[in-house]
């Protein structure tokens, strides 16, 4: 009895939940997706776990996106996408996606599972985006929200006039370590190579920056701390001389894994866990598309999520006219 | 009005004084993550509306009871019960898990 009617009820929730095109992720990618799809009169949702805007949103200054001289918040920005996609009519729901399955060929062949319910759609487009590495030293899970953050634009206030590592050598930690010395009285940044991996204007910022001291060819190997972060222990990779150093905050930025575990193995992914497209994000499952950071490339940036979305998008919407027999020839 | 301001001057009457169990946003207006989490914390709000108060606490205003909770990473989330935190959410957590915690502490 219990079972018919979730399955009645199940039924029903399709019937009333069906779409052209689904997207997965509110980040740059699959916000631009969203906006070029609605625009294209796809009947179009978005699905997003928390509110829109990805990692951008956790950027604090964004200046190498065209058309900002200036350069622009990474919140501020990611609004802006997201104001202009529902002018076009998108649909937004802040729903977790646990899986997506082909269920038919036909025109909604598509489930789109969530936390709430089950969706359908002709295509869906991945833009699940990545998540932050995390160190997997001792004190790092137990310290994390005691001084142990992945984030310095949320939590930097809280270190003014505190030491403060930053363990990295990329983009991410060295732009970090810069907007960190507003309020810290030092930043140490910790990378374990002889050089930064991060652009050049960047690295130029952080060595300027008095407030920086480097320590490069080192490893953190463990965080102490009880109630918050009162030290780690540093090796340097060449010589093996361990180090402890009093720090009140560690931020991590070494790198970035894909959210596309809850794929399972619907669409073909490289060992990393990222997903496989041709040059049009095609997947490995017909009328499925990925784009933005949670795909195989070699460039990750807002500029670059965002040309991924619209491909995506206008691929999508072609397989949806191709399904609906109107495809332009 | 689902979701109550709490600052240095009512915390006492919103939160230890409240009947049913308050689960407090800390949150700041620099904060990405604090925005993107805010819809769910306002849905939370609506659907356990009489059973739980949510409150939002902006540690840029008050600083003083972000160090009291030792609150050091935002968005974190703070459930108060009999007058005392009892649970802490650190970051991101879905609408499901925020509801089994919730769900467990009624």
């Amino acid at each position: 009895m219990t079972s018919k009617k979730s399955w009645i009820h199940s039924f029903n929730t399709v019937q009333e939940n069906n779409y052209d095109i689904i997207i997965v992720g509110g980040g740059p990618a699959g916000l631009t997706a969203g906006l070029y799809a609605s625009r294209s009169k796809m009947r179009t949702l978005l699905l997003e776990r928390m509110g829109c805007g990805g990692q951008n949103a956790i950027t604090d200054w964004i200046e190498n996106y065209p058309g900002f001289p200036e350069g622009i918040n990474g919140f501020e920005l990611a609004s802006k996408f997201e104001e202009q996609a529902r002018k076009f009519g998108l649909e937004i729901k802040t729903e977790g996606v646990i899986s997506i399955e082909s269920t038919s060929q036909d025109i909604s062949g598509k489930a789109v599972r969530t936390e709430n319910g089950v969706y359908a759609a002709t295509a869906v487009v991945i833009a699940a985006g990545a998540s932050f590495k995390n160190l997997n030293v001792p004190g790092e899970v137990e310290l994390r929200g005691k001084g142990v953050s992945y984030c310095a634009t949320c939590d930097a206030p809280f270190f003014k006039e505190k030491d403060v590592a930053v363990v990295g050598g990329g983009n991410s930690a060295v732009q970090e370590a810069v907007y960190i010395t507003r309020f810290a009285k030092s930043v140490t940044l910790i990378h374990r190579r002889d050089r930064l991996r991060a652009t050049a204007i960047l690295q130029e910022k952080a060595k300027n920056n008095p407030k920086i001291r480097f320590k490069l060819e080192s490893v953190v190997k463990s965080i102490q701390g009880g109630e918050q972060v009162e030290s780690i222990t540093t090796e340097n990779v060449k010589t093996g001389a361990k180090e402890d150093l009093n720090v009140q905050g560690v931020f991590i930025f070494i790198g970035h894994v894909p959210n596309t575990e809850f794929l399972r193995d619907t669409v073909k992914k490289d060992d990393s866990g990222y997903i496989l497209t041709d040059e049009n994000m095609q997947t490995s499952l017909s009328g499925v598309f990925a784009c933005g950071d949670a795909r195989k490339k070699l460039l990750r940036q807002v500029v670059t999520a965002c040309g991924e979305g619209a491909a995506a998008a206008f691929a999508a919407q072609e397989y949806v006219e191709e399904k609906r027999g109107t495809a332009y020839k | 009005m689902s979701e109550v301001v709490i600052n240095g001057s009512n915390f006492d009457s919103e939160v230890l004084g409240s009947t049913v169990p308050v689960l407090v946003d800390f949150w700041a207006p620099w904060c990405g993550p604090c925005k993107m989490i805010a819809p769910v914390v306002e849905d939370l709000s609506k659907e356990y509306a009489g059973k739980i108060k949510v409150g939002k606490i902006n540690t840029d205003e008050n600083m003083e009871l972000s160090s009291k909770f030792q609150v050091t990473s935002i968005p974190t989330l703070i459930v108060f019960k009999d007058k005392k935190p009892v649970q802490k959410v650190v970051g991101f957590k879905s609408k499901n898990d925020l509801k089994k915690i919730l769900d467990s502490l009624l």
